[in-house]
């Protein structure tokens, strides 16, 4: 698991939120019947401190709410959690929907114990790249990982 | 005494009620055609003799209006996405009192433009995207709304980081056009109020001149608003109180109309049973919706349409009225809506009140939440839409087709939760209480200058049933 410490090595790159400037908006939160809310709180408090506009639909999200907060918030990204098992069920066209929504660009990145038990991770993340999906993380994954993913894949070219 | 007159100039009769503050009595009531298309201060004349005659004077301490006449305040609006900027935008119009025609969203088409051209709105409100998020649609709806040949006014109150340029696009394709605060900010947040002051400010500006209301304003000693925005304030005051004089508390009331019904929660409406969570934004303790397709007269062809989508045959069973007579109703409601199922059309008055039942139950429906269970590993959790109303204590029913019916208990039945509501939010066990003196719209005008005396005469004056 990431350290909880590790938190304050976190670089503030920008004042929390100013539309002004070229803020990346991320949509964030635990997807499906999941009520795992700790990994989410970390999540927000980090990507937030590392200076990205987090719009955080906390536990229990359905495709439709991450969907319908990224069109409203012309978000660059979606960064989902699971941590219950059922990530593959509940993850499943969610790139197709935001095909659907116009969102066509749109970063989706996924992270947790997304499957049951013991499964080999390279399986796992092939499983979910081919769902669409940009990044996939095993349990454990600090933070910093997908914010250092987030700057590169996010860069203007 | 110290006499206000407040007067109701609705679409057919100019109502005006008589109260005396000192003792926070009604003392008198008329009411007179509406005399909008030649000068509506005749009819107010009428009505105000009438009132001279029954109490013997002339002389009023204020007079105070509301105004529903001429279509009464008629608004589209738009957003982004259905659930989030869209019903913010059609909530914020619902609360200051319009008619809200159609609300619509995501980019507008042309067949939309065509039919936004059709309604012919007094106002539009314009808004999508939260601060700092989706510009486009703004922007696009903005050139959409600019290129429609009508003059109506423009309210833009989505994302600020677009709004000045979609206000310019407005400008150049003369549209009279206001810039305000975005009704939801921030993801999920409403802010429905700075939309509401501004549509207010419209209406006081433009509105009333164009509805030809000019004539009366001037002898009014506060602005004319529009008649659902002073039942919308008197049921505030109802169910908060105000100067030691204590209120119901939360409370649903229904003013069933000829062409719209419209719907009122002062509650709020978060979860009342555990393990509930709010799916959606967070709806505001007082709550306002309107709907143009469920009224008794102009209506009345509409509402038959959604009962048919149900299940019809139980409409003719459940209220014991005949395929043949609801046929006919709707053919002579028709022909003319200012028909009563009196005299000789007593024999309607079955059908009648079949659908002023039918006309409570969809908009009760439309208003309050539901509930869906969601089961989780952490046990079986609520998710809820909407607000939770099973606690409000009272619901309040106004209009002539609730409390001239025989059994108006029958009609407001349908406000309460059954058990066919399924998983609707509706009140569990209210207190039903009917405005038999029809005060609701004049005391909102009084509760203005004296809130306490037209709180103590809305609860005197209620009918409990």
């Amino acid at each position: 698991m990431a350290e909880i410490g590790k938190i304050e090595d976190v670089a503030i790159v920008a004042p929390a939120y100013d539309e002004e400037e070229d803020v990346i908006t991320l949509v964030l939160g635990v997807i499906g019947a999941d009520v795992h809310a700790v990994g989410n709180k970390i999540l927000n408090y980090t990507l937030t401190k590392a200076g990205f506009n987090v719009i955080n639909l906390g536990v229990m999200v359905s495709q439709k709410e991450f969907v319908e907060a990224a069109i409203e918030s012309d978000a660059n990204a979606i960064i989902v959690s699971s941590m219950y098992g059922h990530g593959e069920i509940d993850c499943k066209g969610l790139r197709e929907k935001c095909d659907e929504a116009g969102l066509y660009d749109i970063l989706m990145y996924v992270g947790g114990n997304l499957v049951v038990g013991k499964q080999d991770f390279a399986q796992v993340e092939k499983v979910f790249l081919e769902m669409g999906f940009n990044r996939v993380y095993p349990p454990g994954t600090d933070p910093l990982v997908a914010i250092e993913h987030l700057r590169q894949d996010l860069a203007p070219s | 005494m110290k006499i206000y007159l407040l007067t109701d100039f609705g679409s057919t009769y100019t109502k005006v009620t008589a109260v005396d503050i000192d003792s926070a009595k009604i003392v008198a009531f008329a009411k007179a055609f509406t005399t909008i298309e030649t000068d509506v201060r005749l009819g107010f004349d009428a009505a105000k003799n009438e009132i001279a005659a029954q109490i013997g004077h002339t002389d009023f301490a204020k007079s105070l209006a509301a105004s529903s006449a001429a279509g009464g305040l008629k608004m589209v609006s738009s957003g982004l996405v259905p659930d989030l900027t869209a019903k913010a935008s059609r909530l914020a119009a619902a609360s200051a009192g319009a008619k809200v025609v159609k609300t619509y969203a995501y980019e507008l088409t042309e067949a939309e433009s065509a039919e936004i051209l059709a309604t012919a709105p007094d106002i539009m409100l314009l808004t999508g995207g939260i601060d700092g998020g989706n510009k486009k649609v703004l922007l696009h709806n903005a050139r959409v709304i600019a290129a429609v040949p009508a003059n109506f006014s423009v309210i833009i109150a989505g994302n600020r980081s677009a709004a000045a340029q979609a206000a310019q696009i407005l400008q150049e394709g003369g549209k009279n056009t206001v810039v305000c605060e975005n009704v939801m900010p921030q993801f999920g947040k409403l802010n429905i109020l700075p939309a509401k002051a501004a549509i207010r400010d419209l209406f006081i500006a433009n509105i009333i001149t164009a509805k030809g209301l000019d004539g009366v304003q001037e002898i009014m000693d506060a602005e004319i608003i529009p008649t659902p925005l002073a039942v919308f304030e008197a049921c505030e005051l109802l169910s908060r109180g105000s100067d030691g004089e204590e209120g119901l508390g939360e409370l649903m009331a229904y003013d069933l109309g000829g062409a719209t019904t419209d719907a009122y929660s002062m509650a709020d409406g978060s979860p009342k049973i555990p393990n509930a969570f709010i799916n959606g934004i967070t709806e505001p303790f007082a709550k306002r919706t309107v709907e143009g397709d469920v009224g008794m007269r102009y209506s009345l062809g509409a509402l038959y349409d959604l009962i048919l989508e149900g299940n019809a045959d139980a409409f003719y069973q459940e209220y014991g009225i005949s395929r043949d007579d609801v046929s006919k109703w709707l053919e002579i409601c028709a022909a003319d809506p200012g028909i009563l199922p009196m005299g000789e059309y007593e024999k309607y008055s079955d059908v009648d009140s079949a659908f002023a039942a039918e006309a409570l139950r969809i908009s009760a429906a439309r208003h309050a939440g539901f509930n869906e269970k969601v089961y989780t590993p952490a046990g079986e959790m609520h998710s809820q839409s909407g607000k939770d109303l099973t606690q409000a204590r009272y619901v309040i029913g106004s209009g002539g087709a609730v409390i001239n019916a025989p059994n108006p208990r029958a009609i407001m039945a349908n406000t309460a939760y059954a058990p066919r509501d399924g998983n609707a939010l509706k009140p569990l066990r209210p207190t039903m209480l009917l405005d038999v003196q029809n005060c609701l719209a004049a005391m909102g005008l009084l509760s203005r200058f004296h809130p306490r005396a037209a709180l103590q005469i809305m609860k005197n004056s209620f009918k409990e049933v």
